[in-house]
């Protein structure tokens, strides 16, 4: 049998129906619904007169425009409208919700596979871009708009063309202190915001098999930036190791039964792919960005570019209008850049992990004067977590706000913001214009790196800086 | 759906690459519940001033541009968030067709279930067109049907697009109508691979 792709092994999986000229029937394993994407889907049902499907395969939860404080006083009514929306077509439709009050709760990619929901081998579809996380388990998961929402409400299946498939290996190890977000802001930064569309994207490599479930996530979470259709990683022991004894996945036997199953989807030894790109781990240093794509991004050593440096037109003006509303000047050093806000959490990086790598750093030291930094675990069973672990008092110790579950700051839907012209060293995934308000100026970095320039008002090197390890 | 055959209207340039789903319509707009209504806000902070009157410099505002159904623009048009707010802001205000170089994935699907037609074209003649299109009122006839694009002055040209997608927007159909009619097939993959 011709050797084959994780992509091609789940795709094959789960066609319903393929006929010539036109897309593939695709089952869908696992839907995830939350407030924003989702009321005009359940509308569509109800006046067509339609049911879910399959509820007992569609699991919701708030977190877009949910307060990460005073949670019990929802002033903005718009979105208190459109969260109890929410509740009442669970409620109505019979699809379980982790609601506001829910220990369950958190931001939709964060709770998915803390609850063992994301497994290896699944279709997994969201109605939000970043639903590629949940490719770190060697799961094909991807972005869909709200009338395929009410597809799949209704009918558990999707029309999908069949993906390109495109290898990014990230050769040899990485240096001591490099983390999983500059390892896919590096990428991006190299090989563009588009280089992966019509593709599913599978990370490989040493530097990624290295990596942890949690940094596996943050890298698969911003395949989204290079175009990408979803990103995903090969099971391995590490993705086994982190589902064992999670609420969702089976136990003894059938534990060991779903594994072999889980197992049989990794890409085989000699498959081939339609593209491969390459990258050398050890090249890769802390990243920033100092633009409005997650392409525009430098090590922080580097300095922001000239529109001189572009090597095409589009390119140029590209970097004209970043320079522009980033307000920043040709030539000057990353490390000269002024920050007046602060943001530790989104999809990408507001695990237990990515918390306890930015205590590290913020352990025993003082917020800069001028900077207002804020951490926002990515739900609540990482807040408690995070809690228990002290990590919590050592933040607040530092002049960090610490804050509840959701999507807060990443993109400014709720109370959160950055204010007009202010800028932001933010561990999210996008530095649109007026992603995290309108005319705030965001830079991508990673947890430590944040806190780095939290404490030091500036950004710096994490590596240079003392850091304490907290557990 | 309405179904879109042929469109003759005005076009509007905006000659920016990577233009998100974020600028065609910010998030502080999302929290409607309804599908309709979004056209207003449309490409929101670039429209307006601060104080909501509208911005003079951005190309939609215009006066040749006014009344464009026709929207041109760079390389990787309606990148970023998956939000289909981004095409329902795009139909109200009135475009159904966009021309690009290339657009994102997610985006470029959600304009068939939307009654947009999303054209790819290469990118020197998404540039001659913006040439026309930049300071003056200039209208093209878009032929779904024969997959061509034409103006008064003898221009043409064709685009590629999957016939299963043209037959969508052609016949404006409901999706979800047609993937009942496999409801068995469902059925019994169910059974079969999930027993
Ligand atoms: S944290 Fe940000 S990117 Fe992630 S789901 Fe929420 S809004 Fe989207």
């Amino acid at each position: 049998m011709k050797p084959k792709t994780i992509i091609e092994k789940i795709w094959d999986h789960h066609t319903v129906k393929s006929e010539a000229d036109r897309p593939d029937l695709m089952y869908i394993d696992l839907h995830m619904v939350h407030e924003v994407t989702s009321p005009q889907a359940f509308e569509g049902l109800r006046l067509a007169g339609r049911k879910v499907r399959r509820p007992d395969l569609t699991f919701a939860t708030m977190d877009h425009n949910v307060p990460t404080k005073n949670r019990e006083s929802i002033t903005d009514l718009v979105a208190k409208k459109q969260m109890e929306t929410l509740s009442t077509n669970c409620e109505e439709f019979g699809v379980e919700i982790a609601d506001i009050n829910s220990p369950n709760n958190g931001i939709v990619h964060v709770i998915g596979p803390e609850l063992g929901l994301t497994q290896p081998g699944k279709t997994i579809v969201c109605g939000d871009s970043h639903t590629s996380t949940h490719g770190a388990f060697g799961a094909l998961a991807f972005g869909i708009g709200t009338s395929e929402v009410e597809h799949v409400l209704a009918t558990q299946s999707l029309w999908q063309s069949r993906p390109k498939t495109m290898e990014v290996r990230v050769n040899g190890r990485l240096a001591e202190g490099i983390t999983a977000k500059d390892i896919i802001l590096a990428i991006i930064s190299k090989f563009g915001v588009d280089f992966g569309t019509g593709h599913v994207m599978e990370y490989t490599g040493e530097a990624i098999k290295g990596l942890t479930m949690e940094e596996r996530m943050t890298i698969c979470n911003m395949s989204i930036e290079a175009g990408a259709r979803a990103g995903l990683i090969s099971p391995d022991q590490v993705t086994v190791d982190y589902l064992k004894g999670r609420r969702n996945v089976p136990e003894g036997e059938a534990f060991e039964e779903k594994v072999s199953e889980w197992m049989s989807f990794a890409t085989d030894k000699d498959a081939t792919y339609d593209s491969v790109v390459e990258i050398d781990a050890a090249e890769i240093e802390p990243m920033v960005t100092w633009g409005t794509n997650p392409a525009q991004g430098v090590s922080v050593h580097g300095q922001v570019p000239s529109p001189e440096d572009a090597m095409s037109g589009p390119e140029r003006k590209a970097i004209e209008q970043s320079l522009e509303y980033m307000g920043l000047e040709p030539g000057t050093k990353i490390t000269d850049i002024e920050v007046e806000h602060v943001f530790i959490g989104s999809c990408t990086n507001s695990r237990i992990s990515d918390l306890r790598e930015a205590a590290a750093v913020a352990k025993g030291q003082k917020v800069a004067d001028g900077v207002r930094a804020m951490v926002v675990p990515g739900s609540m069973s990482v807040k408690k977590m995070a809690e228990q672990e002290g990590l919590d008092d050592i933040f607040r110790a530092a002049g960090f706000d610490w804050r509840e579950a959701g999507c807060s700051m990443c993109l400014s839907m709720n109370p959160d913001f950055v204010p007009e012209g202010e800028r932001c060293a933010s561990t999210s995934n996008r530095n649109f214009e007026g992603r995290q308000g309108k005319g705030a100026r965001t830079h991508l970095v990673s947890p430590a790196m944040a806190a780095a320039a939290a404490v030091n008002g500036k950004f710096a090197d994490v590596r240079d800086l003392e850091r304490s390890p907290v557990s | 759906m309405e179904p879109l055959v042929t469109l003759k209207g005005n076009t509007g340039v905006l000659p920016r690459v990577n233009i998100d789903t974020d600028q065609i319509i910010p998030k502080q707009f999302l929290k409607r519940v309804e599908r309709t209504g979004f056209g207003q806000f449309l490409f929101f902070d670039w429209r307006f001033n601060a104080d909501g009157s509208d911005n003079e410099n951005f190309e939609l505002n215009q006066p040749h541009a006014k009344d464009a159904s026709i929207l041109i623009a760079d390389h990787n048009f309606g990148c970023g968030s998956s939000r289909e707010h981004a095409p329902w802001a795009l139909n109200d205000y009135g475009f159904r067709v966009v021309i690009a170089p290339s657009f994102a994935d997610i985006f470029y699907n959600n304009c068939f279930k939307n009654g947009i037609l999303p054209i790819r074209l290469p990118e020197d003649e998404v540039y001659a067109l913006m040439e026309k299109g930049r300071d003056a009122i200039y209208e093209l006839t878009v032929d779904l049907e024969n997959q061509k694009i034409t103006d008064d002055g003898g221009f043409e040209t064709s685009f590629e697009i999957d016939p299963y997608l043209k037959g969508m927007l052609l016949n404006g159909w409901d999706e979800i109508s047609l993937t009942l009619q496999y409801e068995n097939e469902i059925e019994s993959y169910e059974k079969e691979v999930q027993a």
